[in-house]
């Protein structure tokens, strides 16, 4: 292994991405969201949820994915939906980071086995040991409504997911 | 890209400068147009203001730029009330005149530097200090946030090159080839 890191650069393989698709139903997963509390997903049915799964904590600020998000948190609850950031870093990493960038939704620990939860969703990046920037829209039944795979180095921003969020609403309103 | 939910030809509308609407330098039918979503506490926003100057003087009346806000408010705590401090002096006829002195002096951005500014652009500090504490213009600027989050901003600063983001560095170089391009 050369000693450069490989985390940020781009990658520009987005379409050969072997991501879940939408139809397909989300893997369940029980996660760390901090060193002594868990997340199971399926106890998040009847709502939205999406996860974005990033490569690693402590990336530059400002152009940083979770602290964008972070932001973007009040558009994503008016949807109905609830965030989780996950990466293959574990609980006490995820607890500073996300102290450090006041995040005001959970981060969860992708960590033992390592990637285990990436891999179902077909995100794990063997080669670097971590996942792909790669963001799930899950609709309240836990079927997978959108995915997308974003090249590393690229922020993939919040409107695909805002876009997804609402045709979810629209397709739960009274025709 | 795949699984693009997004329209992308009204997407790209919504990020060309819009008359009336936008703070705009140029004319709206330049055959260029430049949008950036900015934030004035942000860093790299204060490392791209003078790029933009350049690029402007550079295209002349070929570019019409317009800025939008984008407060991260989380990371940067003044970067609200500086975005309305600039709308409340754009209500007095002077937003361009807010946006620069905001953007040249970043490291001060507090009520009581607001109200200093606003004093030394010969403005009515009282009122424009009125606006920004009760959130006269908090719509306008949370309609600019919302108009980038849907249209893909992904961090600050943001540009959109005649309706598309431009991903690559916000360097004088590297704007100004994607630009003429």
């Amino acid at each position: 292994m050369s000693n450069k890191s490989k985390i940020e650069q781009p990658h520009p393989r987005s379409n050969e991405s072997s991501a879940l698709p939408a139809g397909v139903t989300a893997p369940d997963f029980t996660l760390k969201s901090t060193p002594d509390q868990s997340v199971n997903l399926s106890d998040f049915r009847g709502q939205p949820v999406v996860l974005a799964f990033y490569p690693a904590d402590w990336s530059p600020v400002c152009g940083d994915q979770m602290a964008f998000y972070n932001e973007i948190l009040p558009e994503f609850q008016k949807l109905g939906a609830e965030l989780f950031g996950i990466s293959v870093d574990g609980a006490w990493c995820h607890t500073a980071f996300s102290r450090d960038r006041k995040l005001h939704f959970p981060l969860l620990a992708d960590f033992e086995p390592k990637g285990e939860a990436a891999r179902l969703y077909g995100v794990y990046r063997e080669a670097d040991g971590t996942t792909e920037r790669a963001l799930f829209v899950i609709n309240g039944e836990g079927v997978i409504h959108w995915s997308y795979v974003s090249p590393v180095g690229v922020n993939p921003g919040a409107d695909g997911i805002l876009s997804a969020l609402e045709e979810l609403r629209n397709n739960n309103e009274p025709k | 890209m795949k699984n693009d939910p997004t329209n992308a030809a009204s997407r790209s509308k919504l990020l060309l400068p819009r008359a009336k609407h936008d703070h705009i330098q140029g004319t709206i039918d330049a055959p260029i147009a430049l949008v950036e979503y900015g934030d004035y506490e942000c860093p790299y926003c204060g490392q791209a203001y003078p790029v933009i100057k350049a690029i402007q003087k550079r295209l002349g009346d070929r570019l019409c730029f317009a800025f939008r806000n984008f407060p991260l408010a989380n990371s940067h705590p003044h970067a609200e009330h500086a975005a309305e401090a600039a709308e409340a002096a754009g209500a007095q006829g002077k937003f361009w005149e807010m946006h620069d002195l905001l953007y040249e002096n970043q490291e001060a951005l507090g009520d009581e530097n607001l109200a200093r500014y606003a004093q030394a652009l010969g403005l009515d500090a009282r009122r424009l200090m009125s606006e920004v504490l009760t959130g006269a213009h908090l719509a306008r600027v949370r309609e600019d946030f919302q108009s980038g989050a849907r249209g893909g901003v992904n961090g600050t600063p943001s540009f959109f090159i005649n309706g598309v983001r431009h991903d690559g560095a916000p360097s004088f170089e590297a704007l100004l080839a994607a630009l003429v391009r």
